[in-house]
């Protein structure tokens, strides 16, 4: 049975979780060139649960939306190809924060009539965790942070999550914001086929005039360092010179 | 000058030593007001301790049977009606401020500085991106608030010598009910120390092989009066809790001493013990990552030296009677 008609994901292009990033040696920000570009894995999670609801026919469809430069097309395909029905693309060359972010898919909900909005809970490059959470807040609906395990049940959804002191049970009710946390799922492999498939899938492009978000930028970025490393130490031969070498740091 | 209302956590009965490391990042920028703001059932108990909080100049207790659970829905718009009397709004970057903070920032209807490692000013502040891999630097405006949350490791936890007055305060908000707490499930812990706040920790990786064997890192934790903790695939193959993974995604620790057994040292796990006092490795592969940054690295089967390594505390400890 149909729980929602639409669920969104935003998906952010975000630098591979595996790549090694380096701050420019000028400090004006991340060198960034030819690094390998991934959908966030975060966002990757949302998007399988969707899929996983729209297969146990608890939604009608999937629409994945990405808000940044031409190239994010390349996540979309990538969502498209995963399974996702369409996907918008939101062009803008400017770095948003996560406001003005929270304020355009506010907008997309209401264009689209989306009552289900899943969204990673971070973005691995800012690190910031609040877009969702804004999301919610905007929209004056609740929100499911952190969530390991989602499922429906009369308009409600029941979320499990993941918090500092264990497993918090909550119960939203619908529509509502979820963001994602690591062991929800694991996202399936995409297939060749799939991947020629989801060229022929509708791929719409807007801009944020289009959606009358004026965008802002509150906070005025001064400088990238690198942290500073921790010197590699000593290596013992055995446990002996372990406790020893303990006693001497004055830990023991 | 800057005026800080700060959000306590708290379990409605012991507040959360994150808060008190909230204090100890306003008062780093010598801020003129930091109140803490305890939203619970009966408050009483809560107040009390944060009262006692050094540098606190004030603390507002919200009561209301809406607080009994710490929603981010519920207690966003309460904390905004109490916002217009501050510069600041300050929450831990724990899994309770992360949800609440940025709620609370979209309803006041500015951004967030998530994550504060360090303020140079009250409106100037650091924090990590790219999970740890780089520091940024940003200013906020000061014509409106500054909402943050505050990188707990990065601080220490004020004091309990002050004793700030206690207020009462009836919020006008109106308060949502499309969101019910059910429970909270919590298996770890076992009468060991907090993860967060402990001073010694022993984490387990994939190394460990299974969640039988995973007892030999609790029993390596107990010999140490240490906390447990696990790396994200420890947690994934189900050998440790969620709430016990140390990392990007999990909790960031600062303790005096970190043992990681079997944890090749992946990126996001390092950023969660970047600031630990002492880091040592165990593991059979020379080249695993964690090295670069360990102390002291043991290359061995940890399955021979954890037991050595047990005993060998055990004689120390008797030695020392
Ligand atoms: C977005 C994102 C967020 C993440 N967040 C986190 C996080 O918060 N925390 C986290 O920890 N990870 C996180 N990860 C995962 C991280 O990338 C690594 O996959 C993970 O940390 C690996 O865990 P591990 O070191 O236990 O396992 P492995 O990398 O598999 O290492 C196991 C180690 O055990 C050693 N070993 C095996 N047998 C023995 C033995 N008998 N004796 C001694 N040593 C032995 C091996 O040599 C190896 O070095 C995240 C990943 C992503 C993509
Ligand atoms: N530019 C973007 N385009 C699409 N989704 C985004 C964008 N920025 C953030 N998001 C979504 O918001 C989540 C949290 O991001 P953040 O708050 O920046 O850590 C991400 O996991 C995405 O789901």
């Amino acid at each position: 049975m149909t729980v929602v008609d639409t669920i969104l994901v935003p998906v952010k292009r975000v630098v591979d979780a595996n790549v090694r990033v380096r701050v420019k040696p000028d400090g004006s920000g991340m060198a960034l060139d030819g690094v390998k570009m991934s959908i966030n894995p975060f966002d990757e999670i949302a998007l399988e649960e969707a899929l996983r609801i729209r297969e146990r026919g608890e939604t009608a469809e999937v629409v994945v939306a990405s808000i940044g430069p031409a190239v994010c097309t390349q996540q979309l395909r990538a969502g498209l190809a995963m399974g996702a029905d369409r996907a918008i693309l939101v062009e803008t060359e400017l770095d948003l924060e996560p406001l003005t972010v929270a304020r355009t898919l506010k907008a997309l909900v209401g264009r689209e009539n989306s009552e289900l909005v899943i969204l990673g809970k971070q973005a691995i490059d800012g690190d910031n965790n609040q877009t969702g959470q804004m999301l919610a807040a905007l929209w004056g609906r609740p929100q499911a942070c952190f969530s390991s395990e989602l499922s429906f049940s009369n308009g409600i959804a029941t979320a499990m999550r993941e918090v500092d002191a264990g497993i918090e049970v909550i119960e939203v009710e619908l529509p509502a914001v979820v963001t994602t946390d690591l062991r929800l799922n694991e996202p399936r492999y995409t297939k060749l086929p799939d991947i020629l498939k989801a060229k022929k899938k509708p791929l719409e492009t807007l801009t944020l005039g289009e959606l009358d978000v004026e965008p802002q930028a509150q906070f005025r970025v001064l400088g990238f360092e690198t942290p500073p490393e921790r010197p590699s130490g000593e290596k013992v031969r055995d446990v002996a010179e372990l406790v020893l070498a303990l006693r001497q740091k004055g830990v023991l | 000058m800057a005026r800080v209302l700060i959000v306590a956590e708290h379990d409605g009965r012991t507040l959360n030593s994150s808060t008190a490391r909230c204090v100890s990042c306003a008062a780093s920028f010598e801020a003129s007001a930091i109140d803490i703001a305890v939203l619970a059932a009966d408050g009483a108990a809560v107040a009390a301790q944060a009262a006692a909080l050094e540098g606190v100049t004030g603390v507002i207790r919200v009561d209301h049977p809406a607080n009994e659970f710490p929603l981010a829905a519920v207690a966003a718009p309460q904390i905004c009606a109490l916002a217009a009397d501050y510069t600041h709004v300050f929450g831990p970057s724990t899994t309770f401020g992360k949800d609440l903070m940025p709620r609370i920032a979209a309803l006041l209807g500015v951004g967030q500085v998530s994550d504060i490692m360090h303020a140079e000013s009250a409106w100037r502040f650091q924090r990590p991106i790219y999970a740890g891999n780089a520091i940024l630097t940003v200013e906020t405006p000061d014509d409106r608030p500054v909402v943050a949350t505050v990188r707990t490791a990065s601080y220490q936890a004020a004091e309990s010598t002050g004793s700030a007055p206690i207020s009462e305060r009836a919020v006008e908000a109106e308060i949502p009910t499309h969101t019910r707490y059910v429970e909270l499930r919590s298996d770890s812990g076992g009468g060991r120390p907090d993860l967060q706040t402990a001073s010694r920790v022993v984490s387990g990786g994939r190394g460990v092989g299974s969640m039988e064997n995973f007892e030999i890192i609790e029993r390596l934790a107990d010999a140490l009066g240490a906390a447990v903790g696990a790396s994200r695939a420890a947690v994934d193959a189900g050998y440790a809790g969620n709430d016990l993974q140390v990392g990007q995604t999990g909790k960031i620790i600062a303790p005096d001493l970190y043992i990681a057994v079997g944890i090749s040292g992946a990126i996001q796990h390092l950023t969660g013990i970047k600031d630990a006092g002492v880091i040592v490795a165990i593991n059979k592969d020379e080249d695993a990552p964690l090295f670069e940054v360990a102390d002291i690295g043991l290359v061995a089967d940890l399955f021979t030296a954890v037991p050595e390594l047990i005993e060998a505390l055990g004689e120390q400890a008797g030695g020392n009677s």
